[in-house]
């Protein structure tokens, strides 16, 4: 069999749109493959997940509803999940904080060889290899997975979003309550969620990311620049070490990775951490008062200046500009 | 409260030879790299370290925290450099990373931990070579523990653990019963990440990790280091994932100085045309 499972990433009810990007996989690879790919929607209700998933070009969306699959734990949500691989060449998901967290410990229940974060598929005949970027990006390296099912997870930024196609039939799985003592021993408390109106890091067009040098004034400098870019804001380690920057904005090797059209990267110094998160950008706009930053060696355009009176004539000139 | 750190030695990447891919493309070049540990490992090494003390002076150490490492014989300077940090004992599974896979390391590791019975496994979130964040939870499958990845803030309870996790769009608090396994984040070491129940709440630490004062070095030298054959531990050692080629990523070259914010944007517009 040949068949690939993507599992779904929903939140509030609605399927996440990083979603989109393992669904992207899928359809490369199960065509490589002649096979067919499946969309696993997962909840307490799932229905109006299951409905946009089921406009994806999937052969099947399985749905799989549960009570105590309303709050996502690993140890509740592996079961389903590998039970239902079982049937399946591939089970992917997008390397997202939910599928770092869950595939690879679906890896471990199918005792099978997980592929993380990888950028590219590689299809020869019907064996798969998987390009993935390691060491910060200074190397990719091509992994081949020796067991019957692979279990990988997809860099968003490396599979653009489908684009809707078809309808699929929707069914219902079957749910795998855990057995064991794991399950019984974790709890979720709270789960603090800033809302915010901007676009998210991954899916944004325009990114602008802010380093230490920003200190209190992080927001204050940077929101009028991403309003009127429409773009979504990100931060360096070190911003979001101090606390100038909320740390799931954090851009980078250990952080988000982002490939936009237009990145600013202001106060940031440009360490190889920083570039294995936005080196893929297709135009990088740095502005740093030192002229040998590192991060110069990777922007197309470098301004050599003091970001706090620069950024706010930025922005004079940007609304000039879109203004006409 | 006893706790297992797995450590790994890594190639340093901020290193002038930073990792070279030969012309055959074959393997990663070894040779001339320096190396370090794990940062992520030496961030859970200091929360562990955190756990097992009451967070005063002097310090009262509750408990013991027990190190190891996959590697050959000079991997045992990463170990060392753990036990002059405070690590109590430590144990080294010899090998080397070309034998090894993120399966087999959780394999051999949860086999060890039927021996060693730690209460608490405080490991990185992620190798900063193969960038894959999977051992901790594989791990934790393996043994049908809970786990908390991605752990920014740690706070121990009578029989459990109080840990705040970084994930997408905020912050997941959850409350997991030892034995668990916990990977930590870049955020573990600020000063008030890590509280065991005899630290005071008031307490703040050093930022970051602590550093080997000198005798400590020297007395690191007495305590236990022992050696274990991987084949004790796992009997199965197929590689579910290899990579037998590898490729240099794209050079992306460096773009121009603009002289001001007006060309920049004038440049942006018409040039890019990305505005
Ligand atoms: C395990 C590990 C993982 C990491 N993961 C990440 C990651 O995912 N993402 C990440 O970003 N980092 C990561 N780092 C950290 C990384 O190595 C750097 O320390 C960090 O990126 C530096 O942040 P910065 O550029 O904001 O700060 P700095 O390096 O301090 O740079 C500040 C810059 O601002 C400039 N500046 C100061 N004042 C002004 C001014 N008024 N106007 C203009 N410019 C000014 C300075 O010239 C300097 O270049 C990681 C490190 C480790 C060890
Ligand atoms: N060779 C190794 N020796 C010791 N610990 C390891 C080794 N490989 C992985 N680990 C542990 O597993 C964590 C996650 O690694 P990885 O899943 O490879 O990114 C690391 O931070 C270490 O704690």
């Amino acid at each position: 069999m040949a068949d690939i499972l993507v599992v779904a990433e929903v939140a509030e009810g609605k399927l996440k749109k990083t979603t989109h990007s393992a669904v992207t996989f899928a359809r490369t690879a199960s065509a490589a493959l002649g096979g067919t790919y499946s969309i696993l929607v997962m909840g307490d209700a799932v229905s109006d997940a299951a409905a946009e998933a089921a406009s994806l070009g999937a052969a099947k969306v399985i749905t799989v509803e549960d009570a105590s699959l309303k709050i996502y734990l690993a140890e509740r949500f592996a079961p389903t999940v590998a039970a239902i691989g079982k049937g399946f060449a591939v089970v992917v998901g997008t390397a997202s904080a939910f599928g770092k967290d869950l595939l690879p410990r679906v890896a471990g229940r199918l005792a099978s060889g997980y592929a993380a974060d990888i950028t590219e598929v590689i299809a020869s005949g019907d064996k798969l290899t998987y390009k993935r970027p390691m060491f910060a990006g200074n190397a990719f390296g091509m992994a081949t997975i020796a067991t019957p099912i692979h279990v990988v997870s997809v860099r968003q930024s490396a599979f653009s979003a489908t684009e809707p196609a078809g309808t699929s039939p929707i069914e219902k799985g079957a749910f795998t309550a855990p057995t064991g003592n794991a399950h019984g021993r974790v709890e979720l408390l709270s789960l603090e969620q800033v809302k915010s109106e901007r676009p998210e890091l991954a899916e944004a067009r325009v990114v602008v990311s802010g380093g230490r040098a920003l200190k209190e004034k992080f927001s204050e400098v940077l929101d009028p620049l991403c309003d009127v870019l429409g773009a979504a804001l990100g931060a360096s380690r070190a911003a979001c070490d101090a606390g100038y920057a909320p740390s799931d904005l954090q851009v980078g090797q250990t952080g988000k990775v982002v490939a936009p059209s237009l990145y600013f990267a202001i106060g940031i110094s440009g360490a190889i951490q920083h570039l294995a998160g936005m080196k893929g950008s297709k135009v990088i706009v740095a502005i740093n008062k030192d002229g040998d930053a590192p991060i110069f060696q990777v922007a197309d355009y470098g301004l050599v200046a003091d970001l706090f009176p620069s950024v706010p004539e930025l922005v004079k000139q940007i609304k000039a500009v879109k203004a006409g | 409260m006893k706790i297992l750190v797995p450590l790994k030695r890594v190639a340093d990447p901020d290193n002038a030879n930073k990792v070279k891919i030969p012309a055959a493309g074959d393997k990663i070049e070894t040779t001339g790299l320096e190396w370090k540990p794990n940062p992520f490992d030496e961030y859970a090494l200091e929360a562990a370290l955190r756990l097992t003390e009451n967070g005063q002076t002097p310090k009262v150490r509750a408990g013991e925290v027990v190190v190891v490492t996959f590697g050959p014989k000079e991997t045992e300077q990463t170990l060392r450099a753990a036990l002059a940090t405070g690590a109590d004992r430590a144990i080294r599974i010899d090998t080397t990373d070309d034998k090894l896979d993120g399966d087999l390391v959780a394999r051999a590791l949860a086999a060890l931990i039927e021996k060693e019975k730690p209460d608490v496994v405080v490991m990185g979130k992620q190798a900063v070579d193969g960038d894959s964040n999977q051992v901790g939870q594989i791990l934790a499958e393996l043994l049908d523990w809970p786990m908390a990845t991605f752990a920014a803030t740690i706070k121990e309870e009578a029989g459990a653990l109080v840990v705040s996790r970084e994930v997408d769009g905020g912050v997941a608090t959850m409350r997991v019963k030892l034995p668990a396994i916990v990977t930590v984040d870049l955020r573990i070491v600020a000063p008030t990440s890590v509280y065991s129940t005899k630290t005071a709440a008031t307490f703040k630490y050093n930022d970051g990790v602590r550093f080997a004062a000198l005798p400590a070095i020297m007395a690191a030298k007495k305590k236990l280091l022992v050696e274990i054959k991987l084949a004790d531990l796992a009997a199965d050692q197929a590689l579910k994932v290899e990579y037998k080629a590898f490729q240099a990523p794209p050079a992306r070259k460096a773009g121009i100085k603009v002289k001001d914010v007006t060309e920049l944007v004038t440049r942006l517009k018409n040039e890019a045309k990305v505005l």
